[in-house]
C-alpha cells in the first residue's frame, strides 16, 4: 500500500512538471516580439542611462529588455556559453572577448539583422573593421571612450601662470616647475579590483602611440615585435619618468598602487588641490561631476589632450569602445540590435553626459556640456585613432601586462625581467 | 542474539538484489556528482589549455616551477598555518575566559556576529578598514586613522608586500574566531564539574587545571575545530577575490584556480590546481573520517 502511495505521488509530480513545462512554452509562443536578454558590465549611472535607451525600443515595439550586469563579465559569460545558456546579446567592453567567442563560433553574424550600407554611412571604417572577422560583421560599436585626456584645474593653472604643455618636454618641465614651487604635479591611481593595473597600461600605450606611431603599435598589439623590443622599454621608462620621479606623485609607488582610479581623479579639484594633473579617459568627467557637483565643466575642470612626443604622430588618440555581439538571433534580439545601430537611439544617453558615440549620425548638439562636445570633436578630428592596446591582446597577456605595470612601479630596475615574463606568456597565448 | 543475527543474515541474503536496487540511486548520485567530476578533472589536468591534446604532467610542472604559482602555494600554506593556529588559539582563549564571566552570552554573541556576515560583505568591510591615503592626507580607513592618531605614518595594508598577506589573514581570523570559540565553549561545558572540583580539592592551581585537565579533555573538540579550519583555510576564496583579487602576491589556490579557468580560459592548468587542492585536503578528510569512526565505536 505504502509503495503504491509513493508511486502515485511520483506520477502526479511527473505529470505536474510536464504540464508546467508545456504551459510555459505555450506562454512563450504567445508573446509577440518578446524579451531580449542582454548582458553587460554596466551598473549604477551607466545602467540608468542605458535604461533610457532601451525604453525607446520597448515603447516602439512593446518588447522587453532584460539586462543582467556583472563586473566579471568574461568569467560569467564564458560559463553561460559553456552551459549553452548565453544571453541573446552581450555588450562587451573590448573586442578581444568578441574575437575569442567568434573564434569558437559562438557568435551570430549581424549581416542579416543590419543594413550594411547604412552602417557604412554612419560609421567610419575603423569601427567596421574592428567589428569584423573574416569579412563578417560580428560586433557593433556603440560607445567610445577616449583615453588620451589629461585632466587639470584651469583656474589653478591660470592663477599659477602654467601653460598647457603641448610636447612631452613641456610636460616634464611643467612638472618640474610645479615641484619647484613646492607643489605636487601628478595624481595617479591604478587600483581597480580585479582589473588593477589598467590605468598604468593606458599610460604605456599612449606614450607608445605618440612616440612610435600606429604601424609599430599594431605590431606590438599583434605580438609581431617581442615584448623586449626597445620601443616597449622606452614607453615603460617614459611612464616611469612621471610615476617614479620623486615629488611628482604624492606618496609615491605605494599610493599609486593603493589608490583607486576613481578616487585619484579628485585630487586636482580639492581645495586646496593635492595635485594638478590626472591622466585618465574621458569618463573621468563623470567621476569629477559626481564628486564635485558645484564645479562647472571647462571653467573649473577641463582636459588637454596628450602632448606630442614625435611630431609625425601629433594628435593621436587611443580609446576603448563597448561592442554589442549576438549569441542568439531571435526576432527580439535583431530588432533591438537594429535599434541600437541608429544614432538617434543613443541620444537620450548622450544628453545625460559621459557618452561619446562612434556613430556619425549623432549630432554634436545633443551633447549636454562643452566638455562632452570637446571630447566628441577630439574623436572626430584626430588623424590617428588606435584601440586600447591591452584590450586587443589575449586576456592572459593583458592581465600579465597590468601586473607587469604594477611590478615595474615597485621594482623599476627589474624592467627587463618583467618584459621577459610578458613575452613568455605572450608566446603561449597568441 | 544469535537468533536475531541469523534472521538478519537470512534476510540480507534473500533480498540482496533488492538491497542493491535501493542503494542504486545513492550510488548514482555519488558517481555522477562526486566520482565522475573528480576523475574528469584529473583527466582534464593532463590535457592542454582547451583540452584538445594530451600534455602529460606539464601543467603540474608549470605550477611548481613558476615564481607566481609558487607564491600561490606559499600563501595557502601561510593561511593554513597562521589562520588555523590563531583562530584555535583565540577561540580557546575566549572560550575559557568567557566561561568564567556572568555576561558570557553577550560577549560570545558579539564575537560570533562576524560569522553571520557573508564573506563578500566582510571583505568589503575590511577593504574600508584597510583604506589607505598618502601621508598628510585625511585617513578615512580605520586602521590608518588609528595609526595617524598615535602619530605613525599610514601603511598601504593591501599593497605593501610585507604586510598584505597578514592583513588578509587577519580579516579571516576576525570572521572565524567566533566559530572556534563557540565550539570549544560547548566542549568546555561538557567537562564534568566533579573532575574540576576534585582537582581543586587536591590542590591544583588554575593553570595546572587548564594544562592537565581542561586541555586534554577538550582534545576531540579541538581536533574538530582544527580540521574544519584547515579545510576552510585551503578553500579560502571570497576574501582574497574581493580585497586584492590576488594582486600584489596575495593569490591563494582557490583564487588562482578561478583565474586560470574563467579569466584565462586555461582548463588544463585550472584542473591541475583543482587536483592539487583536492589532494591536499584528502589527508585532512581521512583524519576526520577516522575520528568519526572512533567516536562511533565509543
Amino acid at each position: 500500500m505504502k509503495t503504491n502511495g509513493i508511486k502515485f505521488r511520483l506520477i502526479i509530480l511527473f505529470l505536474g512538471l510536464m504540464s508546467f513545462f508545456s504551459l510555459s512554452s505555450a506562454y512563450a509562443q504567445k508573446e509577440k516580439i518578446g524579451t531580449v536578454h542582454v548582458m553587460g558590465v554596466w551598473g549604477g549611472d551607466e545602467l540608468k542611462a542605458f535604461r533610457r535607451v532601451t525604453a525607446g525600443w520597448e515603447k516602439q515595439t512593446g518588447g522587453n529588455v532584460e539586462f543582467e550586469g556583472t563586473r566579471d563579465l568574461a568569467a560569467v559569460l564564458r560559463a553561460r556559453v559553456l552551459g549553452r545558456n548565453p544571453p541573446d546579446l552581450a555588450i562587451l567592453p573590448n573586442p578581444a572577448l568578441m574575437q575569442a567567442f567568434a573564434r569558437d563560433r559562438k557568435l551570430k553574424p549581424m549581416s542579416q539583422a543590419l543594413e550594411i550600407s547604412t552602417l557604412k554611412k554612419d560609421y567610419s571604417d575603423t569601427w567596421l573593421n574592428l567589428g569584423s572577422i573574416g569579412g563578417n560583421l560580428f560586433g557593433l560599436f556603440i560607445k567610445v571612450t577616449i583615453k588620451s585626456t589629461i585632466w587639470y584645474n584651469p583656474k589653478e593653472f591660470a592663477a599659477n601662470r602654467w601653460k598647457i604643455p603641448e610636447t612631452w618636454g613641456e610636460l616634464l618641465s611643467l612638472s618640474d616647475r610645479i615641484v619647484a614651487e613646492g607643489k605636487t604635479p601628478w595624481s595617479m591611481g591604478v587600483e581597480s579590483g580585479g582589473a588593477s593595473g589598467w590605468p598604468a597600461s593606458d599610460w604605456i600605450q599612449e606614450i607608445f602611440l605618440h612616440e612610435f606611431g600606429p604601424d609599430l603599435y599594431d605590431q606590438w598589439v599583434d605580438h609581431r615585435i617581442p615584448w623586449t623590443h626597445e620601443a616597449i622599454k622606452s614607453a615603460f621608462k617614459k611612464f616611469g619618468k612621471i610615476a617614479l620621479t620623486r615629488g611628482y606623485v604624492p606618496g609615491g609607488t605605494q599610493t599609486i598602487l593603493a589608490t583607486n582610479f576613481i578616487d585619484g581623479s579628485y585630487l586636482p579639484f580639492l581645495k586646496p588641490p593635492k595635485a594638478y594633473m590626472y591622466f585618465l579617459g574621458g569618463f573621468t568627467q563623470g567621476f569629477i561631476a559626481k564628486q564635485f557637483p558645484d564645479l562647472r565643466p571647462r571653467e573649473d575642470y577641463d582636459f588637454f589632450s596628450f602632448p606630442t612626443i614625435h611630431t609625425d604622430y601629433a594628435g593621436s588618440v587611443t580609446g576603448a569602445a563597448d561592442v554589442v555581439v549576438m549569441f542568439r538571433d531571435t526576432p527580439a534580439a535583431s530588432s533591438f540590435l537594429r535599434y541600437m545601430a541608429m544614432g538617434s537611439a543613443w541620444e537620450p544617453w548622450a544628453k545625460l553626459g559621459g557618452f561619446t558615440s562612434p556613430n556619425r549620425s549623432v549630432a554634436s548638439e545633443v551633447y549636454p556640456d562643452p566638455l562632452a562636445v570637446k571630447l566628441a570633436k577630439l574623436l572626430a578630428t584626430s588623424p590617428i585613432f588606435k584601440f586600447d592596446a591591452d584590450d586587443l591582446m589575449p586576456a592572459e597577456v593583458q592581465k600579465t601586462l597590468w601586473k607587469g605595470g604594477m611590478d615595474y612601479l615597485r621594482n623599476p630596475e627589474r624592467l627587463e625581467a618583467i618584459l621577459q615574463k610578458i613575452e613568455e606568456v605572450a608566446k603561449g597565448a597568441y | 542474539m544469535v537468533r536475531i543475527l541469523s534472521v538478519v543474515n537470512k534476510m540480507t541474503r534473500k533480498i540482496s538484489l533488492e538491497t542493491y536496487f535501493y542503494v542504486l540511486p545513492a550510488l548514482f548520485f555519488l558517481f555522477s556528482f562526486l566520482l565522475y567530476p573528480t576523475l574528469h578533472t584529473f583527466y582534464l589536468s593532463l590535457l592542454n589549455q582547451d583540452s584538445s591534446s594530451f600534455v602529460g604532467l606539464s601543467n603540474y610542472l608549470y605550477l611548481f616551477t613558476h615564481r607566481e604559482t609558487f607564491l600561490v602555494f606559499r600563501n595557502s600554506l601561510l593561511w593554513l598555518t597562521l589562520f588555523t593556529v590563531t583562530v584555535v588559539g583565540m577561540g580557546l582563549f575566549l572560550a575559557v575566559l568567557s566561561d568564567r564571566l556572568p555576561y558570557e552570552p553577550v560577549i560570545k554573541s558579539v564575537i560570533f556576529v562576524p560569522m553571520a556576515v557573508s564573506f563578500t560583505a566582510a571583505a568589503v568591510i575590511w577593504r574600508f578598514v584597510y583604506l589607505y591615503r598618502p601621508e598628510g592626507f585625511l585617513q578615512i580607513g580605520l586602521v590608518n586613522a588609528l595609526l595617524a592618531y598615535v602619530g605613525g605614518s599610514p601603511i598601504a595594508w593591501l599593497v605593501d608586500l610585507k604586510v598584505n598577506n597578514f592583513a588578509l589573514i587577519a580579516a579571516g581570523i576576525w570572521m572565524w574566531t567566533g566559530f572556534g570559540m563557540v565550539v570549544i565553549s560547548a566542549g568546555l561545558k561538557g567537562i564534568p564539574n566533579e573532575v574540576l572540583e576534585a582537582a581543586r580539592v587536591d590542590g591544583a592551581k588554575e593553570w595546572q587545571l587548564f594544562w592537565h585537565i581542561i586541555l586534554p579533555m577538550l582534545g576531540p573538540v579541538l581536533v574538530v575545530v582544527v580540521l574544519t579550519l584547515m579545510i576552510n583555510a585551503l578553500k579560502v576564496f571570497d576574501l582574497v577575490y574581493v580585497m586584492t583579487f590576488g594582486n600584489h602576491d596575495t593569490d591563494v589556490i582557490a583564487n588562482r584556480m578561478f583565474k586560470e579557468m574563467f579569466t584565462f580560459g586555461n582548463f588544463g592548468r585550472a584542473s591541475a590546481i583543482a587536483v592539487i587542492l583536492f589532494l591536499s585536503i584528502v589527508p585532512v578528510i581521512i583524519l576526520n573520517i577516522r575520528r568519526f569512526r572512533r567516536e562511533e565505536r565509543v
